[in-house]
């Protein structure tokens, strides 16, 4: 049996973090985006998990609590102002977020 | 006596009532009453103090009268280092002072009485604002001749000059008086000039300006006999002062057309009174005048030209007025020639005998135009002795006193000044003989043609009772009563009793006047003259200076010549009176053809003569046009010049600030606009970054994360 070590969480992490940056990047959908945002952020709770187990520290899982709370209010307050853009805008498309220039 | 100083205050009180109350509220009643009230009372006061001054011993008469201080002691700059220039309202009546109020204030009185029928044609307010300047005339008259020293004098001098300038212009709607008026003013504003002038000289000199401490001053000081020192030039400037005042040469222009103003105030004012205060005043300083024999040449020799000059201009005058005014002039002429030969008591003489007859002479005129209508030219008169006896015959006592016709005033004043200009210059009493016959020519000319002959006026309707349109020939006696009055005119006629009274006492002046001063040839004692001349001398008593000693000199002459020279000359002078007398009977009674031929004759001397030598035509290309065209020069220098500068430095301002604004506009805006342009032009292309999407900027932001994760995995 293949013994996970903290390198295997790393890879995960890793890969799910990138997923999450191509997501913010190509997507147009801006809820698609806050949703690959919020993979990121899981990304770094799986890092944060496998560091407290190897090192049998409980400070690890209390930040990545912490974080999963951030997430929540973040998630919240990004989706109030989805709504409220979408009330005017009639789309959620990012390409036609673009008021704030010159 | 020490209340002299009311003699001059009641006239004036009676001109400030009249003027600040009776020209709204008066009656022409009321003011005649306030008018004349206050000179009757200023009269009898004149008689009751020149009572008292006869009484004190001839060496005492002099009252020094103090009201109050004027000007309190300042120091002020003289020749013999600080002095204190102080001035009072200080009144001396001694015996020259003393026959001037008698003359000012009697004569004063009669006028006033005169004008109170003279004047009714005006209105109320007129009337009142006459008397209040006669009364004011008089005020300021008796304060000059009363003044103690120069300055109060010349209060008087200058108040005359204002009540002669306000009275000529009376009638103010006329152009003429208006004119007359002003020119009196100016003309005497020169004389002025030259009287100030000479105070301050006296100032400067003596260090006072008391008659009586000058007068000592003077006489411890040597007489200026060959070199024109300080006296002389205090002399000549006083005498300019008097030329103004008294219309001698060069300054007698004004005079003459005085007679604009009404007749009682020619009377008064340009005959009696006012154009003697130049004679006065020499006669005040004559010991001043006696130190200095240079300005005394000059004084009797104007006074010999202008006699000479006035008498043969009023030769020929039509106007009645006008040959009195010349006449006038004529007779103040001799008056300085008397005060240049050193014969004061003389001038001061013939000054209260030409007040007398020269008053009555005006106020006889003055009489015959009204009589006229108005009339003023003697060519449209004659024959008038039938209308107005009383005017005739006092008239007729009147010339008979200025021709000098013994025993009448004028005789004895002017026999005297003959005498004494005959001891003192051949040259000037051949002039003065020449005048005398003149004058006699002039005035009987005068009387000839406005009161003998035919009647030459106009016709007047008159009732068809009394045939008075027939021209003369008729008894008249009863026509005269009836056709006096007012309203329309009837014909010449005698006027009221207010206007012949005066005629009437001053006729009775003319023929007495003279018997105060009968010389000694004729076995009087020249009374007059030993009267007034402590006035002329320094000393109080026994007299010690030079000036006394000139007297002694003179007074000795006299003695030395024979009365025989004297009764002499006096012959003469009456056979040069009664041909002229003749030769104006012969040219304007019997053969009027003979005028014209003569006239024909001398057609360039007529010429001249009538148009007054055409001394006026000289000041007015001159004097006038010159100032004209000063005053005009320096409008234009004002207008070119001035203002010129004034628009130019404006016109500069303008061209300064517009430049200004050019590179306020340009240089300054264009530096802080450039800051801006170049800020907005450079942050142009910087600008093009901030795209807006999100997605660019992480795109960004990732990159750089890149960049610095391989930075520090690579150097690490």
């Amino acid at each position: 049996m293949l013994e996970i070590t903290p390198s295997h969480y790393m890879v995960l992490s890793a890969a799910l973090f990138m997923i999450g940056v191509i997501g913010v990047m190509v997507r147009r959908n801006i809820i698609i985006i806050f949703m690959s945002i919020e993979l990121m952020l899981n990304a770094v709770n799986v890092n944060l998990a496998a560091f407290s187990q190897q090192w049998q520290h409980v400070t690890g899982q209390v930040f990545a609590i912490f974080v999963i709370a951030v997430a929540a209010a973040e998630a919240a307050v990004g989706l109030g102002i989805i709504l409220a853009f979408y009330r005017n805008k009639e789309t959620v498309n990012i390409d036609e977020m673009n008021v704030m220039r010159w | 006596m020490k209340v002299i100083w009311l003699i001059p205050l009641l006239p004036g009180i009676g001109a400030a009532v009249t003027g600040l109350v009776g020209i709204r509220f008066f009656s022409k009643a009321q003011t005649a009453l306030v008018a004349c009230g206050s000179m009757t009372l200023a009269a009898f006061l004149s008689i009751y103090a020149f009572i008292q001054l006869l009484a004190l011993p001839s060496e005492a008469r002099v009252y020094d009268v103090v009201v109050a201080s004027w000007i309190p002691a300042m120091p002020l700059e003289t020749a013999g280092g600080m002095g204190a220039f102080a001035v009072d309202w200080a009144f001396r009546l001694d015996p020259l002072s003393g026959m001037m109020i008698l003359v000012v204030s009697g004569i004063g009185l009669l006028i006033h009485v005169y004008s109170t029928s003279y004047m009714h044609g005006e209105s109320a307010a007129g009337y009142a604002r006459f008397f209040c300047y006669l009364n004011l005339f008089c005020f300021f008259m008796l304060t000059l001749v009363l003044g103690a020293n120069l300055l109060v004098m010349f209060v008087g001098w200058e108040g005359v000059g204002l009540c002669s300038y306000l009275l000529i212009g009376f009638w103010y709607h006329k152009q003429s008086a208006t004119d007359a008026g002003k020119k009196a003013f100016l003309v005497n504003r020169i004389g002025d000039w030259g009287f100030v002038l000479g105070i301050f000289l006296v100032f400067f000199t003596f260090g006072t300006i008391d008659f009586h401490e000058v007068m000592v001053s003077a006489a411890a000081m040597p007489i200026e006999a060959t070199e024109f020192g300080v006296i002389s030039l205090i002399c000549l400037l006083l005498f300019v002062g008097a030329t103004g005042k008294s219309a001698q040469i060069p300054l007698h222009i004004w005079l003459p057309d005085a007679m604009e103003g009404p007749t009682p105030v020619s009377a008064l004012i340009h005959a009696a009174t006012m154009v003697t205060a130049g004679v006065y005043m020499v006669c005040r300083n004559a010991v001043l005048f006696t130190h200095a024999p240079m300005v005394m040449t000059i004084v009797a020799i104007i006074g010999a030209l202008t006699a000479l000059m006035a008498a043969s201009i009023g030769l020929l005058q039509t106007d009645i007025k006008r040959v009195l005014a010349y006449s006038t002039v004529s007779q103040l002429g001799y008056m300085f020639m008397a005060t240049g030969v050193g014969a004061f008591g003389a001038a001061a003489f013939h000054l209260m005998t030409h007040a007398f007859f020269k008053a009555l002479l005006f106020l006889g005129s003055g009489s015959v135009i009204h009589a006229m209508d108005d009339e003023q030219d003697m060519r449209r008169m004659g024959g008038l002795k039938m209308y107005m006896p009383v005017t005739f015959v006092t008239m007729l006592v009147g010339t008979l006193a200025i021709a000098g016709i013994p025993p009448f005033a004028g005789f004895f004043s002017k026999d005297e000044i003959l005498f004494q200009t005959f001891l003192h210059n051949r040259a000037l009493w051949v002039v003065a003989v020449v005048t005398a016959g003149m004058t006699a020519f002039y005035m009987f000319r005068l009387m000839a043609m406005t009161f003998y002959g035919e009647y030459r006026g106009p016709a007047w309707e008159d009732a068809a009772d009394h045939g008075g349109a027939e021209r003369p020939g008729i008894d008249t006696e009863n026509e005269v009563d009836r056709s006096r009055g007012h309203g329309a005119w009837h014909g010449p006629h005698e006027s009221p009793p207010p206007v012949t009274g005066p005629l009437m006492v001053l006729a009775v002046g003319a023929i007495v006047a003279g018997f105060v001063g009968i010389p000694a040839a004729l076995g009087g004692g020249n009374a007059i003259e030993h009267f007034l001349e402590p006035s002329f001398t320094a000393g109080v008593g026994p007299a010690v200076g030079e000036a006394s000693e000139v007297v002694a000199i003179e007074s000795a002459a006299i003695h030395s010549n024979s009365h025989a020279t004297e009764l002499g000359l006096m012959v003469l002078s009456i056979l040069v009176a009664l041909g002229g007398v003749a030769l104006a009977h012969r040219l304007y009674l019997k053969r009027p053809e003979l005028a014209e031929a003569w006239r024909a004759r001398w057609t360039g001397v007529h010429r001249l003569l009538l148009n007054k030598y055409y001394v006026d035509e000289l000041y007015h290309g001159t004097v006038v046009r010159g100032t004209m065209s000063g005053g005009r020069g320096l409008w234009r220098f004002d207008g070119r010049v001035v203002d010129g500068a004034v628009n130019g430095s404006s016109w500069l301002t303008i061209v300064a600030s517009w430049c200004s604004g050019l590179f306020d506009r340009y240089v300054v805006d264009g530096a802080v606009n450039l800051v801006g342009w170049s800020a907005s032009e450079s942050s142009f292309s910087l600008r093009r970054i901030q795209t807006g999407l999100i997605q660019n900027y992480a795109l960004i932001m990732l990159f750089g994360v890149f960049v610095f994760v391989s930075m520090y995995l690579l150097i690490s």
